[in-house]
């Protein structure tokens, strides 16, 4: 089974956001692959373990610090990855990044393509469905549980909604987005990391991938970003642990008026 | 506003969700003083005796899109029909719900008509060039950005608990159009909805959330947290760390890779505030911490903190809860 997982390099949720002159500072921030992609690939790993053949192949479109996130991914097992890399891919938003993903994935044989369920970064969640529809798959998001048929034809599903999970069946290929609680990742192991080395990274650009520039014409725009407003500094309340429960209950009353 | 705006109400088990109101409610205030109108699509099978609330809420035509094909909700069915109502109807902006289904939906509905989608959108201004000015939280709330669209329809998912909705007036009434689809199909099935316990609140759609962390030191102390849940009419929400352990289901983060909530009010028992937490809850409007390290961060955005063991103030507060709760 032929398995793609897309994977974005975002930055690492402990990083403090900045912004500078109205945008994004992202000068200094150190960055990780999407943690949902991490599941994403670890559930694409397993499959294919279980499945006993096939392979791993990682998409990443990105500037060149990306290739350590498919490094990142080789090294968990991965068997090959392919880096979407051109000037003209730089700041594109949710759709056109599926639009170029789309684009590489036909000229990329897949059974089932898994992403995250959304880049912890923008927190769009709109590339892996968005990619689904573009290439006329069925897909299933928020993905917590995961059965393939024997047959590699269809699979089984347990997607997250609020208050439960619903059961989902359908054909292969399809595209499934990762929620946690899917698995936990495997970190690289030595050896892994050792085997980065022997694999290669293809690179494509637009011209590779026959994208022209009418179709990497933005379709969105960020105006600005700012900082939510500072909380107001709290109260800390004191006396006796029963003086304290009184009168939290009291503020929360009469004061904040929230029950 | 001369084009309408379409907003997709979400139905689940024979009810309109709180939701669907809000997005009229957002809807109306973008029409305000403007000739377009606000139009409700209400996808499902059976559904005609939901249509008129929607009316009372602000929409002035109600779609109804009624088949037994769109019985179970599926992304591709359910795209497929809008798209044809869509371009029935022209509109020049779709409102739907940051749900899970509005959140599976949006996307797939946005790539069959070319254009992006806008999510989780907690604000938005009208421009002169009859443009929305879109604000969005992004790295789970630790800032946010201003987009604006380029295409049509402009699309986007509006957080819950946000917008407020209309107060609903039976004299305000929608005329009901009746809209059949043809070959809605879809490859992924839906073929068994899982509930949680009955009654279960979920955190992303809960006005009031208790929230446990490590300091609850296991599942079995939650029951603490629940009883006050249970005073206050809230939903019972987790640390990462109390998720990790297998205390509680994922389905009750609260972070930057769980849910990114707006309660109205937060109460953190046990929990030191790492960035990612904070990323998730720190919109909402009255937050309370509990925890028995006063240097915890968690206290730098509290309303009001209490410094103690949560396992002596926590039923003292849901004692007072009670009693409060009587009097009302
Ligand atoms: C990629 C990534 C994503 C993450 N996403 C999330 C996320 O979405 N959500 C999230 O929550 N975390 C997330 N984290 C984890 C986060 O960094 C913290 O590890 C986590 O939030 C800590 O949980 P906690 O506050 O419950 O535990 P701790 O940090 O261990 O804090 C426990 C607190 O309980 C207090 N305490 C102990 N006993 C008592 C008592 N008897 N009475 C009162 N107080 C007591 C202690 O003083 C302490 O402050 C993420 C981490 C990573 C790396
Ligand atoms: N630049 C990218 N390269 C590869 N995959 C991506 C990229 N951007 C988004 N994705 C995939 O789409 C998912 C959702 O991303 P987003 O819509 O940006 O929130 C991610 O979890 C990835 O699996």
């Amino acid at each position: 089974m032929n398995i793609v997982v897309c994977i974005k390099q975002v930055p690492d949720t402990a990083s403090v956001i900045k912004v500078k002159d109205g945008q994004i500072d992202y000068e200094g921030l150190t960055w990780v692959v999407n943690p949902y992609d991490e599941y994403a690939l670890e559930e694409a790993l397993r499959i294919k373990e279980k499945q006993g053949s096939g392979k791993v192949t990682l998409l990443s479109l990105g500037p060149e610090r990306v290739k350590e996130a498919l490094k990142t991914g080789l090294a968990m097992g991965a068997d090959e990855a392919v880096h979407l890399k051109d000037p003209a891919f730089e700041g594109l938003d949710s759709f056109t990044t599926a639009k170029v993903l789309a684009a590489a994935l036909k000229k990329t044989p897949f059974d089932l393509i898994w992403c995250g369920w959304k880049g912890v970064d923008a927190d769009q969640g709109v590339v892996g469905i968005s990619l689904a529809e573009l290439l006329d798959l069925p897909h299933v998001s928020f993905v917590t549980k995961v059965e393939i048929a024997p047959d590699g034809k269809s699979a089984t599903l347990e997607k997250e909604i609020e208050g439960g999970h619903e059961v989902v069946e359908t054909n292969l290929p399809a595209l499934f987005t990762a929620q946690k609680g899917l698995n936990e990742p495997r970190y690289p192991t030595l050896k892994g990391i050792m085997a980065v080395k022997s694999k290669i990274i293809q690179e494509w650009s637009a011209v590779d991938l026959g994208v022209s520039t009418a179709e990497l014409e933005p379709l969105a725009e960020v105006v600005g970003a700012s900082l939510p407003p500072a909380r107001k500094v709290g109260r800390m309340l004191s006396g006796t642990p029963q003086e304290m429960a009184a009168e939290l209950v009291r503020l929360l009353h009469e004061e904040a008026n929230v029950i | 506003m001369p084009s309408p705006i379409l907003v997709v109400a979400e139905e689940r088990e024979g009810k309109l969700n709180k939701v669907s109101f809000e997005l009229l409610g957002a809807a109306r205030r973008l029409a305000e003083g403007s000739s377009g109108g606000v139009m409700a699509a209400l996808l499902g099978s059976g559904l005609e005796a939901l249509a008129p609330a929607l009316g009372h809420y602000g929409a002035s035509r109600v779609y109804l899109v009624d088949s037994p094909a769109l019985a179970q909700y599926s992304p591709e069915a359910y795209a497929q029909a809008l798209v044809g109502l869509v371009q029935k109807i022209k509109p020049e902006v779709i409102f739907l719900s940051a749900t899970s289904r509005g959140r599976d939906l949006a996307p797939r509905l946005g790539a069959k008509l070319g254009v992006v989608v806008a999510s989780d959108c907690t604000d938005f201004t009208l421009q002169d060039s009859g443009r929305l000015l879109i604000t969005r939280p992004i790295f789970a709330g630790k800032a946010l950005a201003q987009v604006r669209l380029k295409g049509t329809p402009q699309i986007a998912t509006l957080r819950p608990n946000i917008f407020p909705p209309l107060s609903p007036e039976t004299s305000r009434t929608a005329a009901i159009e009746k809209i059949t689809v043809e070959g809605a199909t879809a490859r992924a099935v839906t073929k068994e909805v899982k509930k949680a316990a009955a009654g279960k609140k979920d955190v992303a759609e809960a006005e009031i959330i208790v929230s446990g962390g490590r300091g609850m030191k296991g599942p079995e102390n939650y029951h603490l947290l629940e009883e006050l849940a249970e005073a206050l009419g809230g939903a019972v929400g987790a640390s990462r760390a109390a998720v990790d352990a297998g205390w509680r289901p994922h389905s009750d983060q609260v972070g930057q890779t769980g849910k990114t909530v707006t309660p109205k009010l937060y109460v953190a028992c046990g929990i030191s505030g790492a960035i990612q937490h904070l990323a998730g809850m720190k919109t909402a409007k009255y937050i309370v911490a509990i925890n028995k390290d006063p240097e915890a961060p968690i206290f730098k955005i509290a309303d009001y903190g209490i410094v103690g063991d949560l396992f002596e103030i926590v039923p003292l507060i849901t004692a007072e809860a009670k009693k409060l709760k009587s009097y009302q």
